[in-house]
């Protein structure tokens, strides 16, 4: 497991401040302020509607807040994402790459947007490390959705990223690529010293990959602290029965217990 | 502005294109079909209309001239749904390219998928009827920019529409060029339209290329006032559809569009 530098450092990555997303009367995101540090790997947990993916794409610039102020790498992502995204990269299995694409194809075009120096190395080393060589001549849109997700996953670092932002990185992958993968962040993250913010429902990839884990539930973020402090916290044995708590109830958490947001 | 980036996103339209036999005889095939069409009924009007007569090849120029603004328009509506049906706005716009750069980029594969489709027509056309579409002289020039221009703007919001209302909008990227064909008085001059539509006609740059090419044609004479005026048109509807352009990608922004389109 990533030692939990969260505390270690005081550099903040991102820095959120009464952060609301409405659509139309609705509040996606409601009012929600926290920070992560430089060289942590945070988990942002929360059922399905919870507000995790907008909270993501406000972090990225693709979706304006109604409200508050989002910070990334020095940059307001209101107004001048520009600064940061260079710097950031992100995957989802939600958003795809062109299908008609051969896979090279598809690296080569993210690494040039990128300005990635020696693109065809940096693609050969990202095919090798995440196991995908076979597939670099195949159209993208052929592949499996296990395949299309470590592809999108070498997108996501093609350029190095100082921040690197992952909405359910695993998902779709069997077992055994699960774990390559998650091999593959974990020394990513402690060789460049990048910051990682993981969206996911698989509770052992969080407890796994996450020193520091933020939980949402309808909009506003509900607790927040390291796997096992939250599991300690709310005498439970695993991650994935503490998620159940706060999805279906309201949880019972002393004021004192909780960390500073 | 990054000139890799605008390489970058003219790679990816050209991956795109080399790759797919459909997309490569949809650039060809129209233009060619048109041009034998046309070029068939230029010559049966040849010997049956003193107008056409008098000037050989005046409907088959305006055929080419408005294939440029409609291949022109095509490039960058069509390069804006590529990345709508491939679900690839969201990786895009996370990515440090920048929105005029993307636009840039359409424009500048919009210019090569103009003329790559329009070559072979411009061959049969001189092949089967005689007909060069350079014989229209250092005008050309001016009258190809302007249309091409055209198109843009017109491309623009068409990208606008659809960011704002969504694919259900898609179908402008085909229509919008045939809604305006009518009044840019393509195959005969604009004083054949009634007087309250010839205003309509003369505030669209494609009435007065048109009028320029028929003066060149028809009366042998260049009137590059003609040509000044679709530039200053030009020039304005450009500067407002692009301001309309990015009053629709900040509100696709606000709503999340950029995400949920293609979906």
């Amino acid at each position: 497991m990533l030692p939990n530098i969260l505390h270690e450092s005081t550099q903040k990555i991102i820095t959120v401040e009464a952060l609301t997303k409405n659509f139309g009367a609705e509040a996606a995101v409601d009012g929600i302020s926290f920070t992560v540090a430089e060289g942590s790997v945070t988990g942002l947990l929360g059922g399905n509607g919870a507000g995790k993916t907008t909270t993501i794409a406000m972090l990225l610039g693709l979706l304006i807040p109604t409200s508050g102020s989002i910070t990334v790498l020095g940059a307001d992502m209101v107004r001048h994402r520009h600064r940061a995204l260079p710097f950031m990269n992100f995957a989802s299995p939600y958003i795809d790459l062109p299908h008609r694409l051969t896979v090279t194809e598809n690296l080569a075009v993210y690494a040039g947007l990128y300005l990635v120096d020696q693109p065809r190395q940096r693609i050969a080393e990202l095919a090798e490390a995440l196991d995908f060589i076979p597939l670099l001549q195949r159209d993208y849109g052929s592949l499996s959705a296990g395949q299309k997700t470590r592809v999108a996953l070498a997108k996501a670092l093609i350029n190095r990223p100082r921040l690197l932002l992952l909405d359910e990185p695993t998902a779709s992958l069997d077992p055994d690529s699960a774990d390559r993968i998650r091999l593959y962040l974990q020394e990513y993250a402690h060789t460049t010293g990048a910051t990682m913010l993981i969206a996911s429902h698989n509770m052992i990839e969080v407890e796994r990959l996450c020193g520091d884990l933020l939980i949402m539930r309808r909009g506003h973020i509900v607790d927040r602290g390291t796997p096992q402090g939250l599991i300690e916290r709310y005498g439970r044995q695993t991650l994935e029965e503490v998620f159940l708590d706060i999805a279906r109830a309201e949880p019972i958490v002393p004021d004192e217990s909780r960390a500073r947001l | 502005m990054s000139a890799l980036r605008i390489w970058a996103m003219v790679l990816r339209y050209w991956y795109l294109l080399r790759r797919s036999i459909p997309r490569l005889l949809d650039l060809f095939y129209w233009p060619a079909v048109n041009v034998v069409l046309w070029g068939f009924l230029s010559q049966f009007l040849a010997s049956n209309s003193s107008f056409v007569a008098k000037a050989g090849g005046v409907l088959l120029a305006g055929m080419f001239l408005w294939d440029v603004m409609f291949r022109s328009q095509l490039g960058v509506s069509v390069g804006f749904l590529e990345e709508v049906w491939s679900r690839n706005l969201g990786h895009m716009f996370v990515s440090p390219l920048r929105a005029h750069e993307w636009l840039a980029s359409l424009m500048i594969v919009s210019i090569f998928r103009t003329f790559l489709g329009l070559a072979p027509a411009v061959l049969i056309a001189m092949v089967m009827y005689h007909f060069s579409l350079f014989d229209l002289g250092l005008p050309l020039a001016g009258f190809l920019a302007n249309l091409m221009i055209m198109g843009w703007w017109l491309a623009l919001l068409i990208v606008a529409a659809i960011m704002r209302y969504g694919q259900g909008a898609e179908n402008l990227a085909w229509a919008a060029a045939f809604v305006l064909s009518p009044i840019s008085a393509i195959y005969y001059p604009v004083a054949v339209l009634p007087g309250w539509l010839q205003y309509v006609a003369l505030a669209l740059p494609g009435a007065h290329v048109f009028e320029g090419m028929r003066g060149v044609m028809v009366d042998h004479v260049f009137r590059p006032g003609l040509l000044m005026n679709a530039a200053a048109l030009n020039l304005v509807y450009l500067a407002l559809s692009g301001l309309v352009f990015l009053w629709a990608f900040a509100n696709a922004r606000k709503r999340g569009a950029l995400l949920q389109l293609g979906e």
